[in-house]
């Protein structure tokens, strides 16, 4: 026999004892759930709001208690206005962003060498630049959220490796909440799933030395989202 | 009593003395405390979230043949090469033999418990070759040659004078103690590590049978960058990781946040179906999954302490448990510290050898309460007490246990004890807690309260 075929001979074998119900202890039943169990997250996670506007608020409300920025910009023009303010505050040298809709009509007002991880690229120059731009699957209100794909986003890389993260967004990705991003997730992907699927919740953070936060541990400091 | 038992308690008897560390744990665990009740208020009905996330742990633990055959179905049809490790020692062999194969000259890791299960880096090491920690805590425990203290903050139990003093040493470079700036000596340093390394090895918070992927959970971005430089991606997991949907992450992801770090959702949340697939440009050229068994499935065939395969490891029962707090993570001597690793021990380790962390708790239940499945902690821990009891009884126990019974049923015995009680009570004081105290291993630490002279029951028969 395999392993494989041992482990499941003996978790069939365990198997076959019926083990108590969660919180059947000492007598106290919960009220029943629905089935499967989860599909009433949306009643129990924090609250979203009702509409579009509620969503944003919450969006930039989670962005600044995650130290991220967010801009909520009126047009593509404003979108480069904003992505140059980005540059001339940052210093910029070098970019890095992948081909895509808003990428290839935002970035080139940037004015700088540009290298793209939708092909293949050398890792050490990737690690030089001091901006990834990507695009985003979607932005979820509740927790300020990014959800990103390796084939959405330009790989896995340009979303962590360079100190700062600018996400182009429209206003149409923002969700409200988890079940809506993982709802998108299936609708989207369906059977022909990217093979990286990664919620970006603020910069890259760390409390690992005396639970004293500090922002850029190993990813980015920066995150950025600009929408419009 | 085990060797182990013998240096848990000596081990305890000097951390519960030391009032800095105390101190420097009250201090972390205070504003966790703060942070964790505001994202639990934040939730409209969390008691229905955990009771949601208990049955679908349920679920997935007691159909878990079937939910394992889909997942690593799945993982493989996306050209994830999956091995079954039965022990500790398959998985070392499997991993080391991976590694070998491609003749990796270094390696980079992101923090995972269930390596440290298994002792992966002593066995990577004695091969060869160079593993480097790259989550910050699990780096800073690693340069002191320590195990994690915590399951989720391995290096709480450290200033970070002490931590700029290791740097110093260790890396020749510490600007000063200000944790931004350490944390900025260890970002320089990891940097050209994740771009170095051959091989990235993880561990991962949840496997999503359904569509066949596994969720690592983390803040700093460590593991988004192992799982996307190295070549190679081996990936480490426990066979309890799973959940049956996609969708029960919606529930899961900011329920482990919220209990484990009191954040509304962890910094980076990332699901990996398999290596690189056709059109992406980047990501490891082969992904492979060690699914462990190591003594789980024997916990598994142990239907009233099942439950404890729940675990989602998020350290909520550490950070409330007045015991962890005063005797310390490194205190217990096991992977898994705090009332689920005093549970869980046992079943890993041997009952005998480790029934002394059942033993070493208040039963207070403050564990079992704020555990986000639902796990019967406190409960588990009275039932190893009573099995390791009822797999090796104490004659002297027992002959203790019949003798009180006999004298408490007897209203003339229990009288006459009382009267010796009261007179035997001051002749006991000069040697309480002395190696004369027959009973020293209770009156070292305890003063029982005087023995009246009159009972109540003696004093209210006189005023009938």
């Amino acid at each position: 026999m395999t392993e494989r075929e041992n482990i499941l001979a003996r978790v069939r074998e365990a198997l076959k004892t019926q083990a108590p119900l969660p919180g059947s202890h000492d007598g106290i039943h919960a009220p029943p759930l629905p089935q499967p169990p989860v599909a009433g997250a949306r009643q129990w996670l924090p609250a979203v709001g009702k509409d579009f506007n509620d969503w944003v608020e919450l969006f930039g409300k989670n962005a600044v208690e995650l130290k991220a920025d967010f801009q909520m910009l009126n047009s593509a023009g404003e979108m480069r206005r904003a992505l140059v303010r980005l540059r001339d505050a940052g210093g910029w040298k070098r970019a890095a962003c992948h081909s895509g809709m808003l990428p290839d009509a935002i970035c080139p007002i940037l004015d700088l060498p540009l290298l793209r991880t939708d092909r293949p690229y050398d890792v050490h120059a990737l690690e030089a630049c001091d901006v990834g731009i990507s695009e985003c699957d979607a932005l979820i209100a509740q927790t300020g959220s990014v959800l990103v794909t390796s084939r959405s986003a330009g790989g896995r890389a340009l979303s962590v490796l360079p100190p700062h993260h600018v996400v182009l967004a429209q206003r149409d990705q923002l969700v409200p909440d988890l079940p809506a991003a993982f709802d998108l997730v299936k609708k989207k992907y369906a059977d022909n799933y990217p093979s990286m699927i990664s919620f970006i919740t603020g910069p890259s953070r760390t409390g690992d030395i005396e639970r004293i936060l500090v922002l850029g541990a190993h990813g980015p400091k920066k995150l950025t989202v600009l929408c419009f | 009593m085990s060797a182990f038992a013998t240096q848990f308690k000596e081990q305890a008897r000097v951390m519960t003395r030391d009032l800095r560390h105390r101190q420097l744990i009250r201090t972390a665990l205070r504003s966790y405390e703060i942070a964790r009740d505001k994202r639990k208020a934040a939730f409209q009905d969390w008691p229905a979230a955990r009771q949601a996330a208990a049955e679908t742990k349920w679920e997935a633990v007691n159909h878990l043949d079937q939910y394992l055959v889909e997942f690593a179905t799945k993982l493989e049809s996306h050209g994830t090469k999956v091995h079954w490790a039965g022990t500790g020692a398959q998985a070392r062999d499997i991993i080391v033999g991976i590694v070998r194969d491609r003749k990796a000259r270094s390696i980079i890791k992101s923090k995972a418990m269930t390596a440290e299960e298994i002792h992966l880096n002593e066995a990577l090491e004695h091969a060869g070759f160079d593993v480097v920690e790259s989550d910050l805590g699990e780096f800073i425990v690693q340069l002191r040659h320590e195990p994690p203290y915590h399951i989720v903050f391995p290096s709480m139990h450290l200033t970070r004078g002490e931590i700029r003093e290791l740097f110093q040493r260790e890396l020749g470079d510490a600007p000063s103690d200000n944790p931004e700036e350490l944390t900025m000596v260890v970002r320089r340093v990891m940097r050209q590590k994740y771009i170095a390394a051959d091989v990235g090895i993880t561990g991962a918070n949840f496997a999503i049978a359904e569509t066949g992927m596994i969720s690592i959970t983390e803040n700093e971005g460590n593991a988004r960058l192992t799982a996307a430089l190295p070549k190679t991606m081996i990936t480490l997991l426990g066979i309890e990781k799973i959940l049956p949907r996609l969708d029960d992450l919606a529930l899961f992801l900011p329920m482990l946040a919220t209990a484990g770090a009191g954040q509304p959702l962890t910094g980076y949340n990332t699901l990996y179906g398999g290596p690189r697939q056709p059109g992406e440009c980047d990501g490891p050229e082969e992904f492979h999954v060690v699914l462990l068994d190591n003594h789980r499935t024997a916990l598994l065939a142990d239907a009233e302490q099942r439950d404890v395969l729940h675990c989602i490891r998020c350290g909520a029962c550490l950070n409330v448990c007045p015991i962890f707090r005063n005797v310390g993570g490194h205190t217990y001597g096991t992977t898994y510290s705090g009332p689920i690793g005093s549970v869980l021990t046992p079943h890993l380790r041997g009952l005998q050898d480790w029934k002394h962390l059942s033993f070493a708790s208040s039963l207070c239940g403050a564990c079992t309460e704020a555990c986000p499945v639902k796990i019967d902690l406190h409960h588990h821990l009275l039932q190893n007490r009573r099995n390791a009891s009822e797999q090796k009884p104490s004659f002297l126990e027992r002959l203790a246990h019949r003798a009180f019974a006999v004298i408490a049923n007897s209203t003339a015995l229990w009288s006459i004890g009382k009267k010796l009680g009261w007179l035997a009570q001051p002749l006991q004081r000069p040697i309480k807690g002395t190696v004369l105290d027959p009973a020293r291993a209770w009156t070292k630490t305890r003063d029982l309260a005087p023995i009246a002279r009159e009972s109540f029951k003696d004093w209210w028969k006189k005023r009938q």
